[in-house]
């Protein structure tokens, strides 16, 4: 007993200390800007850009691989904030004005289908699906950030993405149009 | 007279407007001199969980129910919240969802309740004696009656009234102003419930702990001021009533501070900052009903005017009913309404469907004509600059509408729209019928969805870190007790390897039993 207590203790310590003299001694600085855009992805490790997490894909936007609007999640915005420290056009990915009109979607389980396979469930990256084993799952749509990832896993296709349902607290007014705009489509008519 | 009372009875602000603001055509002839008349009560009723800003309440009763009158059917969530009572006694026929009392038409959680005529009333509040209460259990008892600010606003009352635990207040500001065309409602209820009134304004001034009371009415409104000048104290606080100069918006609350003051609320500051509260006289109504008798928030007195109704009315309408009811108790159109509102005609909000509830918020009911109704030929701005002569608030609209027209809403904030009070006078102004206010109408909802969006990708940044803490905590437990299991296998190897006689049978079962604890 104590001499196994001892071994594995004396392995342990042994092995730490080797790794932390190796991690002091090997350190690979990673650019900075690698932290800049994992600082702006949303950090879900979502993988529904194809790369392994957010840091994957922050790797791979410093280096030039992937497009500033991988991110399909983050949305405009994300695209936005990382063209303004990336390098644009990198991989020739689509242009950030291509992302304006895309509304923000979120999952919804169709219960009709919904086994309660809890496959969904332990993939979702922020548990924003609830339910148990042999139970319907619904979506907590706040929690939902849409990277259709429990899409993939549903055996039953139960789960679509759809556009979030405006709230009263979402919803605002259409932009008016301008004099302009208005003489335009008169004219169009 | 001494001179230093002369001095006094000398007020600037009785000659003086407020910056910029507008002289729209009152129109409120139309519906003043209707007394305030109650209507019967409607066969349905649909009561919204959410009248008011905050978190919306949470629902108490079940299809198939029955309440009684001031029945508390949901229950306030969160600091920021207010009740919900039932209006009237009846059979609740649905917890579900119906379209809001807002432009948007959106299905809010609403609890719909079928009437039975008898009206008959549930246990009330208990009573507070005023002179006798602390200031919260008057804070408490406004919450509990589920009062909310009735000029429009709809921000829980007790919150307001507990604002003494942080600031330095000495003044309440009574607002009496109604500077919306068209809507009486207010200046009906002074006229008619003038003691009512003061006495709940005694009651508010005393949960804020303030020396002093000021009404601050329009001058457009003389019997009101007259009614409400028969009252020099409330609760023996002492009360004054303020003429203020008939201008749009003079009722905004930062106005009317300065106005009052001669001190400018700080932009994004509250006018607790200046020691300065201000209440609508619906709210001190409601209070006085609240405290001296012990009745929630269960009706409300709405103005139904424009030229489109056929007999322009103030009527005691129970939370609930739907507006097309109301309309019909007004003898219905005399002509079909371009236009139907809730609201007054500057801030008011259209809405689509006449069946949506008046709510607690809901000053006015309007259904005005085509002519009543401004044109919507938009032309180019010629950059007259009256929109910014008109800004109440000192703002540039016609640049924020370029501005935001071109989607440059961050270069729109930094010369202050989100100052913007959206009271519409620009709108109003522009003779090129520039929809400036709602443009700003948009950027402001724009911009209040990024900042959504933003906290909710912080959000969910900080639950996908909680998933991965649970997830190597679950597989770091795994692997510890792999480890440990694996080091007894070992243990029991190496002592049956070193003992040569092989153990006794129930000591080797009993070792790993013990070693596992």
């Amino acid at each position: 007993m104590i001499e196994a207590a001892v071994s594995m203790s004396a392995l342990g310590l042994g092995l730490g200390l080797l790794l932390g003299v190796a991690a002091r001694r090997f350190h690979v600085e990673s650019p900075p800007i690698v932290d800049a855009i994992e600082g702006i992805l949303p950090g879900t490790n979502c993988g529904a850009c194809g790369y392994p997490g957010c840091r994957g894909l922050a790797e791979a936007m410093s280096e030039g691989a992937a497009p500033v609007t991988a991110c399909a999640p983050g949305g405009r915005d994300v695209a936005l904030a990382l063209a303004a420290i990336v390098d644009t056009d990198g991989g020739g990915g689509g242009a950030v004005s291509g992302m304006a009109e895309a509304e923000p979607t979120v999952a919804f389980i169709f219960e009709d289908h919904c086994t309660g396979c809890m496959r969904c469930f332990k993939r979702c990256p922020t548990d924003a699906i609830i339910g148990a084993n042999r139970q319907i799952h619904t979506v907590v749509t706040d929690a939902c950030i849409g990277c259709n990832a429990c899409i993939e896993a549903c055996p039953t296709e139960a789960i679509v993405a759809r556009v979030k349902p405006k709230t009263l607290k979402s919803w605002y007014w259409d932009k008016p149009r301008t004099a302009f705009e208005a003489r335009g489509a008169e004219v169009a008519a | 007279m001494s001179f230093p009372h002369f001095a006094a009875l000398f007020r600037p602000s009785q000659f003086f407007g407020i910056r910029g603001g507008v002289h729209p055509e009152t129109r409120k002839h139309l519906s003043s001199e209707s007394p305030i008349e109650d209507m019967p009560i409607p066969t349905l009723l649909r009561v919204p969980l959410q009248q008011h800003i905050g978190a919306e309440a949470e629902p108490l009763v079940r299809r198939d129910d029955l309440v009684v009158k001031g029945q508390l059917i949901g229950r306030a969530r969160g600091p920021v919240s207010a009740n919900i009572h039932a209006p009237t006694s009846g059979r609740v026929i649905a917890v579900g969802h119906f379209a809001a009392p807002h432009p948007s038409g959106l299905p809010i959680p609403t609890i719909t309740i079928r009437t039975d005529g008898q009206d008959s009333w549930g246990p009330r509040l208990g009573r507070l004696r005023p002179e006798n209460a602390t200031p919260e259990e008057i804070a408490a008892k406004v919450a509990e009656a589920g009062i909310v600010g009735m000029g429009g606003a709809t921000f829980p009352s007790a919150v307001k009234l507990n604002l003494r635990a942080k600031y330095d207040l000495h003044t309440l500001v009574i607002n009496g102003a109604e500077c919306e065309p068209y809507l009486t409602c207010d200046d009906r209820l002074m006229r008619e419930r003038a003691e009512e009134i003061a006495d709940g304004v005694g009651i508010m001034a005393r949960a804020l702990g303030v020396a002093q009371i000021v009404v601050a009415i329009e001058s457009n409104k003389a019997e009101a001021i007259s009614a409400m000048q028969r009252f020099d104290r409330a609760l023996d606080i002492p009360l004054r009533v303020q003429v203020v100069p008939t201008q749009y918006p003079m009722g905004s609350e930062k106005h009317l501070v300065k106005i009052l003051t001669g001190r400018e609320t700080p932009a994004r500051a509250l006018t607790a900052d200046l020691g300065v509260v201000v209440h609508n006289a619906a709210t001190a109504h409601a209070v006085h009903l609240a405290v001296r008798y012990g009745e929630p928030l269960l009706s409300r007195v709405v103005t139904v005017s424009g030229r489109a109704v056929r007999r322009p009315a103030n009527v005691r309408v129970l939370i609930g009913t739907p507006v097309s009811e109301v309309i019909a108790h007004c003898d219905g159109y005399a002509e079909e309404p371009d236009r139907l509102l809730l609201g007054g005609p500057m801030m008011g909000q259209p809405i689509q469907n006449p069946r949506v509830p008046v709510v607690k918020g809901t000053s006015g009911i309007l259904a005005l004509t085509r002519a009543e109704t401004p044109g919507l030929d938009t032309m180019p701005c010629i950059r007259c600059g009256r929109c910014a002569q008109a800004c109440p608030v000192g703002l540039t609209p016609f640049e924020l509408n370029a501005r935001i027209q071109s989607e440059d809403l961050e270069g729109a904030g930094r010369i202050g729209l989100l100052d913007c009070i959206t009271c519409g006078c620009c709108s109003f102004t522009c003779p090129s019928n520039i929809p400036l206010v709602q443009t700003i109408h948009y950027a402001k909802g724009k911009l209040a969805e990024a900042e959504g969006r933003r906290h909710q990708q912080e959000e969910t940044k900080r639950l996908a870190a909680a998933r991965k803490a649970r997830e190597e905590a679950a597989a770091e437990a795994k692997r510890q007790m792999m480890a440990k299991r694996k080091a007894e296998m070992e243990a029991r190897k190496q002592r049956e390897a070193a003992a040569p006689p092989p153990p006794p049978p129930a000591q080797a079962m009993a070792q790993p039993g013990g070693a596992a604890q």
